[in-house]
């Protein structure tokens, strides 16, 4: 896959397969968000395609967006509407079936429920964050695309969410990140994105984090 | 149906949020009812007949300035945490959005411009223009059908621009002259004399189809990424 904007080349060869939860880590302006926006169908590539569970995000963007939840540093919330109006808003653009008693299920396991019926303004970030991925999560997406989710999040929130995703297994996660330590926390396969390339990409149980780091630095200088 | 469905999902979402914020009514409101009062300073003391040529003037002049305030804000609220790509990212063709956010923006403006005919008229002291309120009516409904349609695309278009306040207007306007024009003659015609409207309404519903269909089919490529 590949995508220009007029003289630049936000990504260049990207080749991969991603089958599990992979953490894809790079320097700003690596090509991070441009990747997830382009599986997530909202920028379409200037060549080359992706499949995401054998469906085409080019020919069938419809059908991608059905099986993939999409978690951003922007939580995509409205702030004058309360956190249930919001989730009920994306329920039924998701057309799910009962989306009062998903709804309850998700505040539930999420421990939402008491402010669920609080407009998001009143959220800290955190809850905010957290109410993010219970939109995320509405449709059971099979694919989760997860866009520097730690952004402004502090240690408490950070961990919190970390145990939320590590609770993910049945599901494929694609986590963009600029921080070492976030990737090399959770997932299974990690790779480097830099200057529009994957340059570099291993499992994750195979990885010494010291030895990480310095083919981190490495890869990305080289660029 | 699944599609209308969203569609409606995505205006009622705005009517709520503008029943909460008041942002886009409140403002719309305001600048029309001063647009009245100032031409009521300037021209309240003409003659009738002079007053029957400037009313549906002063009418549309105070419906589309302030239908572009609003229609200008219709789109803030999803740049806010960037919440239209999170309305992009449901299983739904993107043009469901644009008729959602149509659909709030003419009723919006319906609203503004039934409140600025009733100040309009007890200002003016306009009564006459009640008694051909169907026929008004009408009008009313297709050319701010056919402004909002576009202004929906283009304010669309402009809210990710610095210069929006500025670029809307100037891209709007030159569009719109063909829904301008006739919904001008035709509330003059209404007023001055044996009103002959028909020609006028099939220009605006040309318009309104063409533009709206056109609009609706652009908007893919306008939010797109």
């Amino acid at each position: 896959m590949r995508k220009d904007f007029g003289i630049t080349k936000a990504l260049k060869e990207i080749n991969i397969n991603i089958d599990n939860f992979l953490s894809l880590v790079g320097p700003n302006g690596a090509g991070k968000t441009t990747l997830i926006k382009i599986l997530s169908t909202t920028m379409k590539p200037t060549s080359g395609t992706a499949e995401i569970n054998g469906v085409d995000i080019k020919k069938e963007p419809i059908k991608v967006r059905e099986q993939i939840g999409v978690v951003s540093h922007q939580t995509y919330l409205y702030r004058d509407l309360t956190a249930k109006e919001n989730l009920k808003f994306y329920a039924r653009m998701y057309d799910i079936p009962k989306p009062e008693k998903r709804i309850k299920k998700l505040v539930t396991d999420h421990n939402l429920e008491k402010r669920l019926n609080d407009r998001v303004s009143e959220y800290s970030r955190g809850m905010k964050q957290k109410l993010s991925i219970i939109r995320a999560l509405l449709h059971e997406p099979k694919v989760l695309l997860l866009d520097e989710p730690y952004t402004g999040l502090d240690q408490h929130a950070n961990e919190r969410l970390k145990n939320t995703l590590a609770n993910f297994k049945d599901k494929t996660i694609i986590q963009t990140t600029h921080d070492l330590n976030r990737a090399l926390e959770i997932g299974k396969q990690i790779a480097i994105l830099s200057n529009g390339k994957i340059v570099y990409k291993t499992q994750k149980n195979d990885l010494d984090p010291i030895r990480f780091r310095e083919i981190y630095e490495k890869k990305v200088k080289k660029r | 149906m699944k599609y209308l469905k969203k569609a409606f999902n995505v205006f009622w979402k705005d009517l709520i949020i503008e029943l909460r914020s008041k942002e886009m009514i409140n403002t719309m409101i305001i600048f029309s009812i001063l647009v009245v009062l100032i031409s009521s300073f300037a021209f309240g003391q003409m003659s009738t007949e002079a007053l029957d040529q400037i009313a549906p003037g002063v009418l549309w002049i105070a419906f589309i300035f302030a239908g572009m305030l609003g229609i200008g804000r219709s789109f803030i609220s999803e740049k806010d945490q960037n919440c239209l790509r999170g309305n992009m990212l449901a299983p739904v063709d993107w043009s469901a959005i644009y008729i959602g956010k149509t659909i709030g923006n003419l009723f919006f403006m319906l609203i503004m411009e039934l409140i600025t005919l009733i100040i309009f008229v007890v200002i003016f002291d306009f009564g006459k223009i009640l008694t051909k309120l169907p026929k008004l009516t009408i009008i009313l409904l297709l050319g701010t059908l056919g402004f909002v349609s576009v202004g929906t695309l283009l304010s669309a278009i402009s809210v990710n621009t610095k210069t929006r306040e500025m670029l809307l207007p100037v891209l709007l306007f030159p569009v719109t002259i063909p829904v301008i024009l006739p919904v001008v003659e035709s509330t003059s015609q209404l007023i001055t004399q044996e009103p002959n409207i028909l020609p006028w309404i099939r220009i605006l519903t040309a318009y309104d189809i063409i533009f709206f269909v056109l609009s609706a089919l652009i908007f893919n490529y306008v939010v797109e990424e």
